[in-house]
């Protein structure tokens, strides 16, 4: 364990949404490098059968089962403190739902043939939430799973959800609530409201990534105020990713002095200044009405009253030093 | 080099007679919605009668249409400049409601009612994923049959992957008419050789069901299901009529993408599956790409020249601005050309589908006149709408390597003098 303090010391289960487009996986698995500090392992969970942690991170396909994928981030600046594992999950509700069943009942090969007639998409269908309880579940038992003897350690310091995207998030993680119309009394219900334990605890946070764009602010504060609703859960930071530095002050931006600019081009050893200035001065309006909408949209974010983390846009393309590069903006902006 | 694809030519698209359906699909968060809206927008205000047909349309972007509620009903859009015959309508799913439409439509009073107040069908209603886009279809079906419009767009439900669009339809029949559900269905018939077989797994399936579900659940189910059986032929065939509507000539796909790995993946198996498919793809849509004025400077050049700057002033403020410019151009210059390396991939794998790019734009859309220069530009109006562009340019060729990477946006049109000059930077 870091001596470190975080904003979310405490919290086992970081779950991360966004609207899609934000880089939701992208954050998440940032998040996952720079909490696995020194000696600490941390897993991250996939939840839609995209697949995306693997590409990520530039692995094969990801099977139902925990494996190492990267290391995390190393001490602060000490090399002898390497960082801990990253392992890493694909969650589908087929391979949950066997879980489940194997877990609870012993009927792992039932459950095998249950899901050649088309079990998942039946019970999936019946019960809407069903499928959510199970993925959220296998969440939860990775967070609340103890090395086995000691009785006390936990297996994963902590364990990094990449959520389904904001619009969907209230009903995922509101478990007990989906099923309980369909399934009143009964062992599903029950699994339910463990879960639903976990999730509506201290224990768990959930993260929003947004860009600073109309639509997926105005979804971000959205989706904040359903959970807020949701009695118990812990809406953690907003994550703002892909934001643009402002370089200048804005009436340099706005109205560039074009002989200057064209001077000052020129003994930079360019040619064609005139007309290169103008191009020039159009891309410095053009992005100080993108700092413009930033600054708006960041005081709108800024009312919902969450602790904002900003992420810098990485024009070369994500890799793993790019990921490595955004879990050191966590860790030093205190997420982490 | 990557392959140079032909030009997705918009107005030729929506100004055609003989197109009746435009679908847009792709990844979420790509802006198929607006996209949608505002070829919907142009092709009215070119004298089309145009619905457009929306899922999840963002708050603002549906006021500007008019769209105040979730009705299942067009509207009439106001505010768009159609000379003559032209018209726009918009409407937004309710795809609980179209289910229920299909449930009256096929049953008698009595037996819709009863499927109406079953607990499992409000759940498959409600929220079996499919249901969604499988709505969608038969919305889109109602639509081009009432024969009301001249045209129809449709912006397809933000799924995970753009490839639900066209899965969910045959999802959900399949799920109606498989194997589960018709043993559920049949209470086992005594007397055949096999049902000792069927009985037995019959039984461990229920019983793991039951475990799973209770016992109430399953009883909701089989009873859905029997009462739903005499409508399942008029459902599946609804569906298949949809489906070979969407095979029909008058049919054009397109496939709407950012210029992003992920997006541009998506967007190539979509490609790839409306061929399989034999359903009419028009072209991809290359939403948000950076345009730069001055993309003859090269990000290298430009930081260089920066450096330089730095290095020779004596006060740090001399030439602030111009620093921050050329390292903002920089900057910029890398993004775009990696934009143009992820989308010269799609292009090299799918050389024969044409292409059209839109500006990736400083703001959001949000009003009619947002709609219109996203859809100018979209129609082929070369120039980033929200940057003026310098009347006087000339086509600078100053260093080929750069502009030869974007030729294949740069396709030369029979277009008007105004409209050759604004495309120098690029061509």
């Amino acid at each position: 364990m870091t001596a470190r303090d975080t904003d979310w010391d405490g919290v086992r289960l970081h779950v991360v949404t966004g609207k899609g487009g934000t880089g939701k996986t992208t954050v998440a698995a940032a998040l996952a490098l720079a909490l696995a500090g020194s000696g600490r392992k941390v897993l991250l969970i996939e939840v839609e059968g995209r697949q995306g942690i693997a590409r990520l991170f530039d692995s094969p396909p990801l099977p139902y089962a925990e494996r190492k994928i990267a290391i995390g981030q190393g001490g602060n600046g000490n090399a002898s403190r390497p960082g801990g594992d990253v392992y890493a999950l694909a969650i589908d509700p087929e391979g949950a739902l066997l879980d489940y069943l194997a877990m609870f009942y012993g009927m792992r090969s039932a459950g095998k043939a249950l899901t050649r007639v088309g079990m998942v998409d039946f019970a999936t269908a019946i019960a809407p939430g069903l499928s959510d309880v199970l993925v959220t579940g296998k969440a939860t038992e990775a967070a609340r799973r103890r090395v086995a003897g000691t009785g006390s350690r936990y297996v994963y310091d902590a364990v990094v959800m990449d959520a389904p995207p904001t619009g969907r998030i209230g009903r995922f993680l509101n478990v007990t609530t989906e099923v309980s119309d369909l399934a009143k009394v009964g062992p599903v219900r029950a699994h339910a409201d463990t879960v639903a334990n976990v999730i509506r605890s201290p224990q768990t946070a959930v993260h929003f990534v947004c860009t600073l764009e109309e639509m997926p602010v105005q979804e971000t504060l959205d989706g904040i105020a359903e959970l807020r609703k949701i009695k118990g859960i812990q809406v953690g930071g907003v994550i703002v990713n892909m934001a643009r530095p402002a370089l200048l002050a804005g009436d340099l931006h706005q109205a560039p002095d074009l002989p200057a600019l064209a001077a000052a081009l020129a003994a930079a050893g360019l040619g064609d200044t005139g007309q290169l200035a103008a191009d020039l001065a159009a891309e410095l309006t053009e992005h100080a009405d993108r700092v413009e909408l930033q600054d708006r949209e960041r005081a709108e974010l800024d009312a919902a009253g969450q602790p904002i983390y900003e992420l810098p846009l990485i024009t070369e393309g994500i890799d793993l030093a790019a990921l490595h590069r955004l879990a050191a903006e966590l860790r030093d902006q205190g997420a982490a | 080099m990557s392959a140079t694809p032909p030009r997705l030519e918009m107005d030729r698209l929506i100004d055609d007679r003989r197109t009746r359906i435009i679908v847009c699909c792709g990844s979420g968060g790509v802006g198929k919605t607006t996209t949608a809206a505002a070829i919907g927008l142009r092709a009215a205000e070119r004298g089309r009668q145009v619905c457009v047909l929306t899922v999840d349309p963002a708050r603002r972007l549906a006021q500007s249409m008019g769209l105040t509620s979730l009705d299942n009903t067009p509207r009439r859009v106001e505010g768009v400049q159609a000379g003559g015959s032209g018209s726009l309508h918009a409407m937004m799913l309710d795809m609980k409601r179209t289910f229920d439409e299909i449930v009256e439509a096929h049953a008698d009073p009595a037996r819709a009612a009863q499927i109406l107040a079953n607990p499992f069908y409000q759940s498959l209603s409600s929220s079996f994923a499919g249901t969604q886009e499988y709505m969608a279809m038969e919305k889109l079906g109602q639509l081009r049959r009432s024969d009301e419009w001249d045209l129809i767009v449709v912006d397809t439900p933000p799924s995970r992957s753009a490839l639900d669009f066209l899965d969910a339809p045959e999802r959900l029949g399949r799920f109606l008419d498989g194997r589960l559900i018709r043993l559920l269905a049949s209470p086992v018939r005594a007397g055949r050789p096999f049902t000792k077989v069927i009985n037995a797994g019959f039984t461990m399936m229920t019983g793991a069901l039951t475990k799973l579900l209770g016992g109430q659940l399953l009883r909701d189910a089989q009873t859905f299901i029997t009462a739903f059986d005499t409508l399942f032929g008029g459902f599946r065939e609804r569906a298949d009529a949809t489906y070979r509507l969407l095979q029909a000539p008058g049919t054009a796909f397109l496939v709407v993408a950012a210029p992003e790995p992920d997006a541009l993946r998506e967007a190539a198996y979509f490609v790839e599956r409306l061929g399989e498919e034999r359903m009419p793809l028009a072209g991809l849509i290359l939403n948000r790409v950076h345009r730069l004025p001055a993309s003859r400077l090269s990000a290298p050049r430009s930081l260089a020249a920066a450096e330089t700057l730095e290095a020779g002033t004596l006060e740090p403020d001399d030439h602030q601005v111009a620093v921050a410019a050329l390292r903002l151009h920089a900057e910029r210059m890398t993004l775009s050309e990696r934009e143009q390396r992820v989308a010269g991939a799609f292009t090299s794998a799918h050389p024969a589908v044409p292409v059209a790019e839109v500006a990736a734009l400083p703001v959001d859309v949000h009003d009619l006149e947002g709609l219109r220069r996203l859809a100018k530009d979209l129609a082929g109006w070369e120039g980033n709408p929200f940057i003026p562009s310098p009347a006087s340019t000339k086509p600078v060729r100053e260093d080929g390597s750069v502009l030869a990477s974007r030729a294949w946006l740069a396709e030369p049109q029979p277009a008007e003098p105004a409209t050759r000059s604004s495309m120098s930077w690029r061509s």
